[in-house]
């Protein structure tokens, strides 16, 4: 299992969130949960220029073993989206927190950020999850 | 409380993610279920299939018991060894298992009947033997480990005595035979499996199953998971019981009609429900259905049809062919333009004939 970047943000359902410098929102999810999904085989990308409420699902990606929905960390309107997962679902698999990324937002409100989970309390959720 | 097989140890030591499969703690895969598929495709797998239950019958009317018990026809089995694939039925024609039996002497048969449903199986079996005075004894000692792959049978015939490779060499499909493996363990090794690949299945005495093991992966045979298992067996367009049938689904409607045996005087458990369904017109089908565009098929999703609607059974991303394919079960009748309601929406699928996948390729038409 890779290190968690501690600059990441992450809701309980295991997406992260990273504030980049131009104000906009990565989102992908934890390499905790692409080893839970398995090999990951489609992923359904948000429409650009949509707009999301945080909280509710935007993409979905599914494994050979299940779909699984992605929830929006923050609200605001999808401005980019992750198309190499188109042809390379498996990216996720290999690079979790990097390439892997599924979809940019433009946040409505930054301070949407606040309530998520830091890097030390993801980490504690998910080694509660192992036992 | 799970049960454990005798290899658990094993898969744990291999980093493998283990999930509970019918109160069993089991290997889903060992880091990649993709590349695990793969494998046993292209080259050797193995599975541990311990938790799979081994049922010996012993007793003179053990024949005619079976030709009572099993909708295709024990009598079938002629020579030693041999291998028959049947359901056993319940009165109303539905499906209670699916087993392998082995006939292994006049009055000694071998069921390998499913692990979710041993509990119902081994009371039924034991209910209906009564009348016919054959012992049931449930063999928990043994472990059992499936060894699949193009190359599957040639990493095994190599560990096995070199008095015994001949033999195993030329067992045929379907055909059983006893062998001594490495350090001379007592083996039971059958020419059958789950995968739509050559391959053996072989029985062992727990005691000596973590060396089996061993020794087969020393021989190159790549530990595989029950997720590779599952989309092994679909693409080759095998049934598993609790998704595709149970007891409220007939052959017919399993599309396991190739294995009633409707020969004639012989009255098994079902049959007057079989004979009067097909006379009455079968009400339901089970189909293949192959996803061209993005997506996967999954268990329950609904399917829509000019005949009415019906439901994926097995369903899953096929990493042979790269898309996804399903089984469904639809209503009787002209099928049209299928489509598969996937988190609301529709879909379209083609209706195939399957196996999907046959000796590592895709079949015609898939």
């Amino acid at each position: 299992m890779s290190e968690i970047p501690g600059d990441l943000k992450f809701l309980k359902s295991h997406e992260w969130a990273r504030a980049e410098d131009d104000g906009l929102i990565r989102v992908g999810i934890s390499d905790h949960a692409q080893g839970q999904l398995g090999d990951l085989v489609y992923v359904e990308l948000p429409e650009i220029g949509s707009s999301v409420q945080a909280g509710n699902g935007v993409a979905v990606v599914e494994s050979v073993k299940a779909a699984s929905d992605i929830y929006a960390p923050v609200s605001g309107e999808i401005v980019e989206v992750n198309e190499l997962l188109n042809d390379k679902p498996e990216t996720i698999n290999e690079d979790a927190f990097g390439d892997g990324w599924i979809f940019v937002i433009r946040p409505s409100d930054r301070a949407e950020l606040d309530e998520l989970l830091d890097a030390n309390e993801y980490e504690e959720l998910i080694e509660n999850d192992d036992h | 409380m799970t049960q454990k097989t005798v290899l658990n140890e094993t898969h744990r030591a291999l980093g493998a993610r283990m999930v509970d499969f019918g109160g069993w703690d089991m290997p889903i895969n060992y880091g990649s279920q993709i590349e695990e598929h793969h494998a046993v495709r292209r080259d050797a797998g193995m599975f541990d299939v311990s938790h799979m239950t081994v049922v010996d019958l012993h007793g003179a009317r053990t024949r005619e018991f079976l030709r009572h018990l099993l909708a295709n026809n024990i009598d079938k089995l002629k020579v030693v060894g041999k291998a028959l694939y049947s359901c056993m039925l319940d009165e109303r024609g539905g499906v209670i298992d699916d087993l392998i039996v082995y006939f292994l002497g006049e009055e000694f048969f071998r069921l390998v009947v499913n692990a979710g449903t041993r509990a119902k199986d081994l009371a039924w079996i034991t209910q209906q033997a009564v009348a016919f005075d054959v012992q049931v004894k449930e063999r928990p000692e043994f472990a059992m480990i499936a060894v699949q792959g193009p190359n599957a049978r040639a990493r095994v015939l190599e560990l096995l005595h070199e008095v015994d490779r001949p033999r195993i060499e030329k067992l045929g499909k379907f055909a059983a035979a006893a062998a001594q493996g490495p350090h001379g363990m007592p083996l039971f090794v059958a020419r059958t499996g789950y995968t739509g690949e050559d391959g053996f299945e072989i029985i062992v005495p727990e005691e000596h199953a973590v060396a089996l093991w061993q020794a087969l992966a020393a021989a190159g045979v790549a530990p595989a998971g029950l997720g590779a298992r599952d989309t092994l067996r679909l693409e080759a367009g095998m049934n598993l019981y609790g998704q595709d049938m149970d007891e409220s689904v007939t052959p017919w409607e399993a599309n396991l009609g190739w294995t009633v045996s409707l020969d004639e005087g012989r009255v098994f458990i079902g049959r007057a429900a079989l004979e009067q369904q097909k006379a009455a017109g079968v009400p339901r089908v089970m189909v293949g259905l192959v996803l061209d565009g993005k997506g996967v098929l999954r268990h329950g999703q609904k399917v829509l049809g000019a005949s009415g609607e019906g439901e994926v059974l097995s369903g899953s991303f096929a990493p042979t062919l790269d898309k996804a394919v399903a089984f469904a079960r639809i209503p009787a009748g002209e099928a049209g333009d299928l489509r598969v309601d996937i988190r609301g929406r529709e879909v379209p699928v083609r209706l195939v004939k399957y196996p999907f996948v046959r000796d590592g390729k895709a079949c015609d038409g898939i």
